[in-house]
């Protein structure tokens, strides 16, 4: 029988590092760090987890050792949250460049000034453009299960790229429940040892992300973009035989009563959990609701995206980011991804929960409301005091 | 969907009894969410916990605005705010305090309280130091014998599992206020 825990978001990561057998964690211990690597650091010193534990004096320092280790042909862990993430921003780069599997955990806040610690996506989806993986949870089962996911695709040949697990602030890193325990000899065989095509060898010297001419930088960033592509199929491979393994099915999205529905709502992470109950009240009331779920925001899942939205007549995009000047980032990819389908249902952009405003049921029923009644706009404010 | 606050001060282990109650809860089969106020804590300030349990999978990931019922671990708190806000009728009320329940006077008056001297039994227990007991065990106990909702059993097992310091004391004084508690 499987063992089961009742787990915080924080912790589901750092068991999921565990299960993943990472070899080495480097962190830096001050806010807006979470008790991710606090129980990391425990384990380590009790024996729990062999793996050397690296404490650094910034975020950029943490994922600047991570890089080395990962080099070095290390199995890499580390975790972050806004500010965090952000003086990250240059090395986030370096591990793409190098092609280097790193794994991070991190806890979506908003960023300031003014100061803040609640959720919001705007730290991770500003970091879209480095070429790290990027998947959004909905649950601690869903954070834990994706850590040992992430080092599979993350690891293979194909892919060779860092990854990021994103949930939200609070609703899952603070919030405990329960967390089925996945068997550590099934583990093992469902991720076998990191084995690099490269790595920094004393006995082979060579070296990562030397100087690079215009002869041949392009050719990287091609493969970069083809590491990308190919992950579709990774990503597919490594869940469906997480399903076969471990009993529980993963998507690059989550559909819930999407077949028939004439109205989707587009959003991510625990918003989208939410909304699950705002659709069975809506379909109680006779409207053909259903919901979309985002998972992987990079690479963007563009054909399920299409397969889902090419029959509704209404598309509903929920933000709980803001690029200024432009609105909601999800929103912005999903009206790409829909631009040269023949069927352009009218999409409807809202920007809600900033900052860890709650979003409820009722918050989700209410867009529902507006879309009902008014003409389709592109950056619509939802429960703002103006 | 079962949905519970925890009413305690900073230090008290409002926040451990919401986890240690989901865990019980967990024991028995359910789905399950304990989780704090979203924010900062302060020693000696008022702080909530809450808890959602359910026999499915528990979709709502927003905050508790309505509970159904409370546990409160601070019997100052009773008058010092108001802790029947939002509450809904027909629930569970268990405070900590030597008063009988038909002692406690609230603003509303739709819900079954319990009372239970958690405070004299953690003192019994040493659990905490005697200026500041650690209550958050000995409630729950409480909750289990008022409610019904959850076994004696499960707590205790729930205890042991999760109260890193002094667990079996922690467990008799679950079972010690299981069997003091007043209806």
């Amino acid at each position: 029988m499987s063992t089961q825990k009742v787990l915080m978001g924080n912790h589901a990561l750092s068991w999921g590092a565990v299960t993943s057998r990472v070899q080495v964690i480097s962190a830096y211990p001050i806010t807006p760090q979470t008790q991710v690597v606090e129980l990391l650091s425990e384990m380590c010193t009790d024996g729990t987890l062999d793996a050397e534990f690296i404490k650094v004096e910034s975020e950029h320092s943490a994922m600047a050792a991570c890089i080395g280790a990962s080099a070095a042909g290390a199995r890499t862990f580390t975790a972050t949250s806004a500010q965090g993430l952000a003086l990250m921003h240059e090395m986030l780069h370096w591990a793409v460049g190098g092609r280097l599997p790193v794994v991070m955990g991190n806890i979506n806040r908003a960023m300031a000034p003014p100061w803040t610690i609640w959720t919001e996506q705007t730290d991770s989806l500003s970091q879209r453009d480095t070429g790290w993986l990027q998947v959004y949870a909905s649950s601690n089962q869903e954070v834990y299960d994706s850590v040992l996911m992430a080092y599979k695709i993350a690891e293979n040949r194909k892919v060779s790229l860092p990854m990021m697990i994103v949930l939200d602030a609070f609703f899952l890193s603070h919030t405990s429940e329960n967390v089925i325990m996945i068997d550590q000899n099934k583990a093992d065989a469902y991720l076998p040892k990191y084995d690099p095509e490269f790595k920094l060898d004393v006995k082979n010297p060579h070296t990562f992300g030397g100087l690079t001419t215009p002869d041949w930088y392009m050719e990287l960033r091609y493969n970069i973009q083809k590491g990308m592509d190919d992950s579709y199929q990774v990503i597919r491979d490594a869940q469906s035989e997480f399903k076969s393994v471990f009993g529980r099915d993963y998507g690059m999205v989550e559909e819930y009563k999407c077949e028939d529905a004439d109205v989707i709502l587009v959003g991510m992470a625990t918003a989208a959990s939410t909304g699950k109950e705002s659709i069975d009240i809506l379909r109680n009331k006779g409207v053909k609701a259903g919901l979309l779920r985002i998972r992987y925001f990079r690479p963007f899942p563009f054909e399920d995206v299409r397969r889902v939205l090419k029959n509704a007549k209404q598309i509903l995009v929920l933000d709980r980011n803001l690029s200024p000047g432009l609105g909601g980032i999800t929103f912005q990819e999903v009206k790409s991804a829909m631009y040269n389908e023949k069927n352009k249902p009218p999409i409807y952009g809202f920007i809600m929960g900033l900052g860890g405003r709650d979003i409820t049921v009722e918050s989700i029923t209410n867009l529902f409301e507006h879309a009902k009644k008014n003409d389709p706009q592109d950056i619509i404010w939802m429960e703002v005091k103006k | 969907m079962i949905e519970i606050r925890v009413h305690g001060r900073g230090g008290q282990g409002g926040v451990i009894a919401s986890k240690i109650l989901a865990y019980a809860f967990s024991i028995e089969g359910k789905s399950v969410q304990a989780f704090p106020e979203f924010g900062v804590e302060r020693r000696g300030a008022p702080v909530t916990a809450f808890i959602r349990v359910s026999d499915k999978h528990i979709n709502v990931r927003s905050k508790i605005y309505e509970p159904m019922h409370l546990i409160v671990l601070e019997p100052t708190l009773v008058t010092a705010i108001d802790i029947t806000e939002g509450l809904k009728e027909g629930g569970f009320i268990i405070i900590n305090t030597k008063r009988t329940p038909e002692e406690v006077h609230l603003k509303k008056t739709g819900s079954k309280i319990a009372t239970v001297d958690a405070t004299g039994i953690a003192l019994k227990y040493r659990l905490g130091s005697s200026a500041a007991p650690i209550v958050n065990t000995a409630i729950l106990g409480a909750f289990a014998k008022a409610t019904g909702f959850v076994k004696i059993e499960s707590i205790v097992t729930a205890i042991k599992k999760e109260v890193p310091i002094k667990p079996d004391e922690n467990a008799k004084a679950a079972e010690e206020a299981f069997n003091s508690t007043i209806m």
